[in-house]
């Protein structure tokens, strides 16, 4: 229990020594200080280099970047870095007890892994790694317990026969809504999102048990809702405009219990204008593309709340993500 | 008459498509077929001996394959050789051999049932069944369940049926009657679990099992082993394709099974099959530039592990080219799905539409590429004589095209 107790009380510390701008930029006098929207208080920190602008900024991202302002930013970082006074991601990730590596907990790649949503596993692994933060990557198939000393959860998406069967699997095996309970991280996709919830459609439509650690119930919709998806993420949780892709007949409803991820610009989402839920550390999405792939933001987020303040990534490392992200918003016109 | 004014009239409007450049010219012929007669496609292969080819992967390299087989038996055969394979696509291809007795025909696995309710087939073929531009296509365990509706109504026909993918199994097991292949099967990520039960299968070098209802791999009369067949009357002999890969091999096994229930014996058939070398220009070797580029068609992540299989010895470079048309399916997250370490220590080039998902997809594996802005850009890169190319479709037939020209 010692290592609950202390990954908590490390997640509250570094949430009450950074403030970052809601652009995720910091300005020119390298203080990291409110950006032109205001203050939002953050998980964590962020790359700053990783951002040179906006999503708006995206296309242009090579015109408007120039060395020196690379420059000025690696001392911003340091700036930002040296502002959070409490100890390094080593000393926090000494504090969650015994345990030197994130433990990453695949939830039944056997049965929800059907859209390529493996990338948020890859994508977790590869922005801990740059950062030399170790990783313990653990597939957990239907027919195995699931462990409730995991770090993050993560679920994908797929299709209704296996969802069935992987709530009533969840249900009986219980790991996963303990490991919620006691504050674990938990990403989920799509089917996986639906599972957290209290109810889904079934094969015909017919509501389906789910886990009931997500304040939200789902149900099938008229058509099914199949393309980009564009939202803009609730403030509070500080990370860019999600682009995705979305693929799915599921309509969600978020009890009081929860909150929207985000708000929808284009797409269907949670098909109230809404899209995703979250509640503490639990969150849930319909976007695929891989979510985190075209998000690295929120990738971040989620390990930040495990290991504290992250240290920036190389601007070379994010050049990639940067470029898909800006094509991906510009080709839908978001 | 109607049939045959449809007929005409679909082969003026291929020969156009042809022409203008949008494609083989298969399916816009039959589209305008099906319209001006409903019935074209049953009318047209009506007393023929139909063979119809489905899965996700292999069905145009099988399905030419068979072609190939079948022309032992000494008589014309019907085909859609260009993967046109939907129901226009298959009336065009039979309204064009009209005096076929035999008809082999390609079929999306969408449109399995109708076809099969329209031709009357005498054998159907399946191949496999894995995920697949998921954006439109049916989740594969209902398209299952679709066959197996289907199959079990089909009436004297015989399903030809790989027996080491689950769910084809499950799939074909509604038949009156079914010839087992042991094809093999590479790709494990569609198939952990029960498709009757849906408890975790198990498997070992025997094959695979549920361990709850006792689903399990069929007996196989017909053996891809090595690279060697072993027909059902236990006899062993090398294939040696011209086609490379495991994939092919196993394609080929299930067309001298097709062939073999038509009379045709292993002996007769084997030299037709290693005379394939290349199939609507997938595995085309093609000069550009000083240097030799062969294409393969892969669209999901099971055909992209396939292709992997068949490259060039390490560290031949490749190129990667993805784009999401709509044919292609338009959600890129499948490159996920598909491990590119076994790239490492080649040149690895990328380039189509999605270039950029690619490039964050090796940037996750810590696979070194090159972005290119397409096929003559990486031939001016690369410093060996060859270079492989893997495409999916739209960014194949945009390669295929370019290289088509004269330079």
């Amino acid at each position: 229990m010692t290592d609950r107790v202390g990954r908590h009380s490390a997640a509250k510390d570094v949430a009450a020594t950074l403030i970052i701008p809601a652009q995720g930029v910091p300005d020119q006098n390298g203080n990291g200080v409110p950006g032109p929207d205001g203050p939002v208080r953050r998980a964590a920190g962020r790359h700053a280099a990783s951002r040179p602008g906006s999503e708006h900024d995206g296309p242009r991202r090579r015109d408007a970047v120039q060395p020196e302002t690379f420059a000025g930013q690696a001392e911003v970082v340091s700036a930002v870095r040296g502002a959070s006074a409490g100890p390094g991601p080593a000393a926090r990730r000494s504090a969650r007890g015994s345990a030197s590596a994130v433990r990453l907990v695949w939830v039944y790649p056997d049965l929800l892994s059907t859209y390529g949503d493996r990338g948020n596993l890859l994508v977790l692994s590869r922005r801990a790694r740059l950062r030399g933060i170790d990783i313990d990557p653990i597939e957990v198939n239907s027919d195995q317990p699931v462990p409730q000393q995991g770090d993050i959860y993560l679920l994908g998406g797929g299709e209704d026969l296996p969802q069935i069967l992987a709530a009533r699997r969840l249900r009986a095996d219980g790991g996963l809504a303990a490991a919620a309970g006691q504050g674990s991280v938990v990403f989920a996709v799509c089917a996986g999102y639906q599972v957290l919830g209290h109810e889904f459609g079934g094969v015909e439509g017919e509501p389906v048990a789910g886990l009931g650690v997500l304040d939200i119930s789902s149900g099938r919709g008229d058509r099914r809702g199949v393309g980009e998806l564009v939202a803009d993420v609730d403030p509070v949780l500080g990370v860019p405009r999600f682009t995705g892709f979305e693929n799915h007949q599921g309509v969600t409803r978020l009890g009081s219990g929860a909150r929207p991820l985000a708000t929808v610009t284009m797409g269907v989402g949670n098909g109230d204008g809404t899209e995703g839920a979250y509640a503490g550390k639990v969150l849930g999405t319909y976007m695929h593309g891989p979510a985190l792939a075209r998000n690295p933001g929120l990738a971040d987020l989620l390990l930040s709340w495990v290991v504290g303040h992250l240290a920036p990534l190389d601007p070379d490392a994010e050049e990639w993500a940067s470029q898909l992200r800006a094509e991906r918003l510009a080709a839908v016109g978001g | 008459m109607r049939a045959r004014l449809a007929t005409s009239l679909s082969g003026a409007a291929g020969r156009v498509s042809r022409l203008t450049g949008r494609g083989d010219g298969s399916v816009i012929g039959g589209v305008l077929g099906l319209r001006v007669e409903p019935e074209l496609l049953r009318l047209l292969a009506a007393d023929r001996q139909v063979v119809l080819v489905t899965g996700t992967n292999g069905k145009t390299t099988t399905t030419r394959l068979i072609t190939a087989a079948l022309g032992a038996l000494g008589q014309d055969v019907a085909s859609n050789a260009f993967g046109a394979n939907m129901e226009a696509g298959l009336a065009s291809a039979l309204g064009r051999a009209p005096d076929a007795p035999y008809a082999v025909l390609e079929t999306d696995e969408r449109y399995l049932a109708a076809v099969i309710e329209a031709t009357r087939p005498r054998v159907v073929v399946l191949l496999n069944l894995s995920r697949d531009q998921m954006d439109r296509a049916a989740e594969i365990w209902l398209t299952a369940r679709r066959w197996r509706e289907a199959l079990g109504k089909a009436e004297g026909c015989l399903v030809i049926a790989n027996a080491d993918d689950p769910l084809i199994a499950w799939a074909a097991s509604t038949a009156p009657q079914v010839t087992w292949v042991a094809a093999g099967q590479r790709w494990h990520e569609d198939s952990w679990c029960c498709p009757e039960c849906g408890s975790h299968l198990r498997r070992d070098e025997l094959g695979w099992r549920c361990g709850e209802c006792g689903f399990d791999r069929p007996p196989t009369r017909w053996v891809l082993s090595g690279d060697s067949v072993i027909d059902d009357s236990g006899k062993v002999q090398e294939l040696a394709l011209a086609l490379p890969g495991r994939a092919n091999a196993s394609n080929a096994v299930i067309a001298l099974a097709v062939a073999s229930y038509f009379g045709a014996n292993v002996d007769q058939v084997l030299p037709r099959l290693r005379q394939v070398t290349s199939v609507a220009g997938r595995y085309t070797q093609i000069r550009r530039r000083g240097r030799l580029v062969r294409l393969l068609l892969a669209k999901n992540p099971a055909g992209w592990l396939e292709a992997f299989d068949v490259l060039a010895p390490s560290p031949g470079p490749v190129l990667l080219a993805v784009n999401a048309q709509t044919p292609d399916g338009k959600d890129t997250s499948w490159l996920w799905d598909v491990d590119y370490r076994v790239l490492r220590g080649r040149p690895v080039f990328v380039a189509g539409e999605r270039r950029l998902d690619l490039a964050v997809r090796l940037e996750a594996d810590q696979i070194p590429f090159e972005l290119v802005e397409g096929i003559d850009d990486a031939v001016g890169r690369v410093t060996s004589d060859e270079l492989d190319v893997i495409a999916n479709y739209t960014a194949f037939q945009q390669i295929r095209a370019i290289l088509g020209r004269t330079e």
